[in-house]
């Protein structure tokens, strides 16, 4: 029984609450990236595709530094240099940004992948319908390519929820953030390591089995 | 429009010190890559073929890995293991944590190629009079091998990447040694812009690579 | 000798083979026909031991195949197997296939088992595609391949399954073909087919499967000519 009294001795209830708004602000800046990145990463993914040596030459090599340079490093970079050209995000809009774009660059792969999934006979079929170029995008490119690349989505938005937790290196009270401090404080390592990793987990894990299920059910 | 005075010289003359560092990232991240394959192996094949508290175990492993950060897993390996008084060297803290991520994500890796190698190929192996272990090591595993070439390769990557987290607990790795000329000298813009680049020149250099030795090695 | 007594095998609570006795003599060559699912390809894997049984005995040469004392890997030298999807090895060259068990089983030096091999596929008609890995084969090649590396290792007998049901029909008669000569050269052979060409110009005996029973057996002349059991008849009349 000594083990479980050291266990709770330095760890309140307040300290619960603490974790417990790090770990909206884990959400909050996941969600606001994911999203914009997502958005982002599907036009850059549409320019790869169209514009095939154009981009190429042009967006693919440098969507490509985000994914071959530390996102960590990026972090410290993009947040050291903001305040050179006269810009201050602050810790949480410098994770915004950075987060943002390094989705893009994951999600541009993905896009382009979609819109290649559906293939040239349907889509000719669809435009030989008499559909537009944007009807075609909206009615057919989207609901089937969507469809393809859907479950490789949830796995590029899933490691953006984790990996925004490199946001504390800029001093983002994030939950792993809030974890150390605590940890400092209480000295409870584990207890604490164990509710923030159980919070990932049970995000991460029942998506992760969902998105898998559905690709096994659309592959059929 | 930037009162900014770029100051190159310092970065410049601890560039060997940065390289070496960056060597150490190279090691640490191909020790992982090794343990991870050893370990990954044996997972997938114990979530493959048995049932119990073994298969538990790995599919624990496996998920853990999978569905929480590789920062997370870091810390645990760092404090965590603190709780029961076991203070590993800022070097075995990353190794253990990349090792551990590794893992988890090659036995997925792992798995998805023995499963597509069919059955088939065994029973012939062992109707050619071969011992279990001929036939897998013979037969199977170099199938298996080149299906898990490009994921083995991307992870190797990502071991690179990931190592950067060293810099959060102590370890002089490439981003670690940054960090810390970086805070002597409060040129941090120049520091980690030129990380960056030494980041991505390894991680071409690794796909370079492997690209070569794909060429060399799959005749087929 | 090949001696089979009793021998029962069930997949879960399916029973697939009901009691077959069976001897196959030195230098025979039986053909088991039978419709989809009557047990006659799961009689090979049991005489080869790829798959275990429930009751009674499979012996070859005096040898207990599913003794647990019986050297598995030593016993299957005796009897090699070709399969219905010929099951080549895709990262080894037509060469290093048939080379292979001969230097791990049998421990030949690399030189002895790589002069085995070049023997085998010429044997089979491959000796211009010594370097060529298996996808640059075409399924006719690559069961040819199959049958060349299963006779590198000096087998007394040669099990087929089905040897040709899985290539085009162009391809059927290249393999049989092989076969044949297989069979004129004194091979000892048990042939699962679908092939009635085959089995009965080719055979000494046919045995008809029906529902894991061995209903008949005798020379092909007599089952196929005058069948004694009613199942055989109808089987034969709907195959012709």
């Amino acid at each position: 029984m000594q083990q479980s009294i050291s266990f709770f001795s330095g760890f309140g209830i307040n300290d619960l609450w603490f974790l417990g708004e790090a770990a909206l602000r884990t959400l909050w800046i996941s969600a606001v990236s994911i999203s914009a990145g997502t958005v982002l990463g599907i036009l850059f993914g549409w320019i790869l595709y169209e514009a095939k040596f154009l981009g190429a030459v042009t967006l693919a090599p440098v969507l490509d530094i985000f994914r071959s340079v530390p996102l960590i490093i990026q972090l410290v970079l993009f947040y050291n240099f903001a305040p050179i050209i006269g810009l201050d995000f602050g810790p949480f809009g410098s994770g915004i940004v950075v987060l943002t774009i390094y989705t893009a660059s994951l999600v541009a792969n993905v896009a382009r992948g979609g819109i290649e999934a559906v293939g040239k006979p349907m889509r000719r079929a669809a435009r030989s319908l008499g559909l537009s170029y944007w009807q075609d995008m909206r009615h057919v490119v989207l609901p089937i390519g969507g469809r393809a690349v859907f479950p490789s989505w949830v796995g590029v938005a899933l490691g953006v929820m984790k990996d925004s937790a490199l946001v504390s290196v800029l001093g983002y009270v994030e939950l792993l953030k809030a974890s150390q401090i605590l940890i400092t404080r209480t000295q409870e390592p584990f207890l604490i390591l164990a509710i923030a990793g159980a919070f990932y987990f049970a995000l991460s894990y029942p998506i992760s089995r969902y998105a898998a299920q559905l690709e096994k059910r659309w592959a059929q | 429009m930037f009162d900014y005075n770029f100051h190159w010289r310092p970065v410049m003359k601890s560039l060997p010190d940065l390289l070496e560092a960056g060597l150490l990232t190279l090691q640490v991240a191909t020790l992982s890559m090794i343990v991870g394959i050893i370990i990954g192996l044996a997972l997938a094949l114990i979530r493959l073929h048995l049932r119990g508290p073994l298969h538990w175990f790995a599919s624990a492993w496996i998920e853990l890995a999978r569905n929480t950060p590789a920062l997370f897993q870091l810390f645990f390996f760092g404090f965590g293991l603190g709780a029961f008084g076991l203070h590993l060297s800022p070097f075995t803290i990353v190794l253990a944590g990349l090792s551990f991520n590794c893992a988890g994500y090659l036995a997925e890796n792992f798995r998805g190629g023995f499963q597509s190698v069919p059955d088939t190929q065994l029973r012939a192996a062992r109707s050619l009079g071969m011992s279990a272990w001929q036939a897998y090591t013979r037969i199977i595993i170099p199938q298996v091998f080149r299906i898990v070439y490009h994921p083995l390769t991307n992870q190797l990557v990502w071991a690179v990447l990931m190592s950067s987290l060293g810099m959060l607990v102590g370890f002089r790795e490439l981003s670690g040694e940054t960090q810390f000329f970086a805070s002597r000298t409060f040129r941090i813009f120049e520091y980690f812009a030129v990380t960056a680049i030494i980041y991505y020149v390894i991680v071409k250099v690794i796909l370079g690579a492997s690209r070569l030795l794909a060429w060399r090695l799959f005749r087929y | 000798m090949i001696e089979i007594r009793g021998l029962e095998k069930y997949f879960g609570a399916l029973q697939v083979l009901k009691g077959i006795d069976l001897d196959v003599a030195k230098g025979e060559v039986l053909s088991v026909i039978g419709a989809s699912g009557s047990g006659k390809s799961t009689l090979l894997y049991c005489i080869n031991g790829l798959e275990p049984i429930q009751k009674g005995s499979v012996v070859v040469d005096g040898t207990d195949v599913h003794d647990k004392a019986t050297d598995i890997n030593k016993l299957r030298q005796k009897l090699g197997m070709v399969f219905q999807q010929w099951n080549s090895f895709p990262h080894l060259t037509a060469l290093e296939n048939v080379a292979l068990s001969p230097r791990i089983v049998k421990g030949k030096s690399r030189a002895d088992a790589q002069e085995i091999a070049e023997q085998q596929l010429k044997h089979v008609g491959l000796a211009d595609k010594l370097n060529v890995y298996p996808n640059a084969l075409s399924g006719g090649q690559q069961q040819r391949l199959a049958i060349a590396r299963a006779l590198a290792m000096e087998p007394t007998y040669m099990l087929f399954d089905e040897a040709t049901s899985a290539l085009d029909p162009e391809l059927v008669g290249e393999v049989l073909d092989t076969m044949r000569l297989l069979a004129e050269e004194g091979m000892t052979m048990i042939c699962v087919t679908h092939e009635m060409g085959f089995a009965r110009d080719v055979s000494d005996r046919v045995a008809y499967f029906h529902h894991g029973v061995m209903e008949e057996i005798g020379p092909p002349g007599q089952v196929f000519g005058d069948p004694q059991s009613e199942h055989t008849r109808k089987f034969l009349s709907n195959v012709r």
